[in-house]
């Protein structure tokens, strides 16, 4: 019997790795499993998202996170004063040591966000799971919302679109910003930035559940020194970064 | 009183003739009125071209008087709870009814939304937002060829939006100028 168990907790412990990032079904992965919710499921708060920078490994000059969100979520890339930018890599420099670093900057997914309590329609809304949206069915324009955020994170959209990609609909006269690629963290998969950062070799950005004490990112918020931008406004971002 | 039954006869037999010429007369005038509409009458229907119509997510009747509140009921769910189920769903009724001809709803008088749309009067705004083409996943089987598929020689790479080829999205974006000069009802 024990010899029995013991060959199976092997077994489950060899091929867990193994199997963790394949395909069961169509549209169903084994990683989603700790976090999977089926797609009739309402978003929980028990599962916070958040992301972790690291900002030792984000190269000065570098955009494949900027490049990948833009090729995602349809933005045309412009960085006018009226371009859509969802996603910025900031460059910062101590002028005393002359430590340069670079990072990205979105949207920080606050948990008191700001835009929610100044939006007069309800558009702007926090979703149980922490990741903060425009409802552009209500928005009606005002930018408020631009105003109270902290971070500069929200844009206008000033033209008419066109092409746009169907899971991420946008359009003129509304405010928009990094949606933490919703559409895609509803189907069990991470944003298009950690994506790309990972696919590119630097590894930078760690997209997760902050609540689960077993994620990855969680583990390393515990472990490592992390800070939130502007964390004197007590806005408890889901946007940590680590180096800066 | 007294009817002798040769009468009573008669006045049956001239009954039934006038009840079955009545019968006939009814009939020949509701069959002609069940020809199709649009060749009789002076009032114009719309003509909608269905691709994939013949079992929608409901039945016909609900979802002509209903649609509009499924998709409203819908779209909170989605964009508020995260509810991503397909059946209601914008994109699903596009994956269906997006015409073979430009890949879309809207267009022409004959796309799926549109001719109704028009026909009634009734603005939609759901596309100055919403694409009004199925999302193509050449993988999973595209069922809208209408989008000529990629050259041999120029492979799809993963940086090209949505595994789209260039000439595919060209083919789309002429589409959507082709919509745009059509003047859809917006």
């Amino acid at each position: 019997m024990s010899c029995a168990n013991k060959s199976r907790r092997e077994f489950l412990g060899t091929t867990a790795v193994a199997t963790a990032s394949l395909a069961v079904a169509p549209g169903v992965m084994l990683i989603d499993m700790a976090h999977g919710r089926a797609p009739e499921e309402a978003a929980s708060s028990s599962v916070r998202w958040g992301m972790l920078v690291d900002t030792n490994k984000c190269d000065s000059g570098c955009t494949d996170c900027v490049t990948a969100c833009n090729t995602e979520n349809g933005l045309s890339g412009d960085t006018s004063e009226t371009g859509s930018q969802w996603i910025r890599k900031v460059e910062l420099k101590d002028m005393r040591t002359g430590k340069a670093t670079s990072l990205p900057m979105m949207c920080q997914h606050c948990a008191e966000p700001p835009c929610v309590d100044v939006c007069p329609t309800g558009a702007s809304f926090k979703r149980a799971d922490g990741i903060v949206l425009v409802d552009k069915h209500i928005c009606i324009g005002c930018r408020y919302c631009v105003m109270a955020c902290p971070y500069k994170a929200r844009s206008f959209i000033h033209e008419a679109l066109a092409d746009q990609n169907p899971d991420v609909p946008r359009g003129k006269g509304v405010v928009e910003s990094c949606t933490m690629c919703v559409h895609r963290v509803d189907k069990g998969q991470t944003t298009a930035c950690a994506e790309a950062c990972t696919k590119a070799g630097h590894d930078a950005i760690l997209f997760g559940d902050l609540n689960d004490a077993n994620s990855e990112i969680s583990k390393r918020v515990s472990t490592f020194a992390t800070k939130q931008v502007r964390a004197d406004l007590g806005l408890n971002t889901g946007v940590r970064y680590q180096g800066i | 009183m007294m009817i002798s039954l040769a009468k009573i006869r008669t006045l049956l037999n001239w009954k039934m003739g006038a009840l079955i010429a009545a019968l006939l007369t009814i009939s020949a005038v509701s069959v002609a009125s069940s020809e199709p509409e649009s060749n009789s009458g002076r009032v114009p229907k719309p003509k909608i071209e269905i691709e994939k119509g013949d079992k929608c997510v409901e039945d016909e009747d609900f979802m002509r008087r209903n649609h509009m509140k499924l998709l409203m009921h819908k779209r909170d769910e989605t964009m508020h709870k995260g509810i991503r189920t397909k059946k209601y769903s914008l994109q699903n009724c596009i994956e269906c009814h997006a015409s073979k001809k430009n890949n879309s709803v809207l267009g022409s008088n004959e796309n799926f939304c549109q001719s109704c749309h028009s026909y009634a009067a009734v603005k939609i705004d759901c596309f100055e937002c919403h694409a009004s083409k199925p999302k193509v996943q050449p993988s999973a089987g595209f069922f809208h060829p209408i989008v000529p598929p990629a050259t041999p020689g120029v492979a799809a790479t993963d940086k090209e939006s949505h595994g789209l080829s260039y000439s595919m999205r060209q083919q789309m974006r002429s589409n959507v100028n082709e919509q745009n000069n059509a003047g859809v009802t917006r």
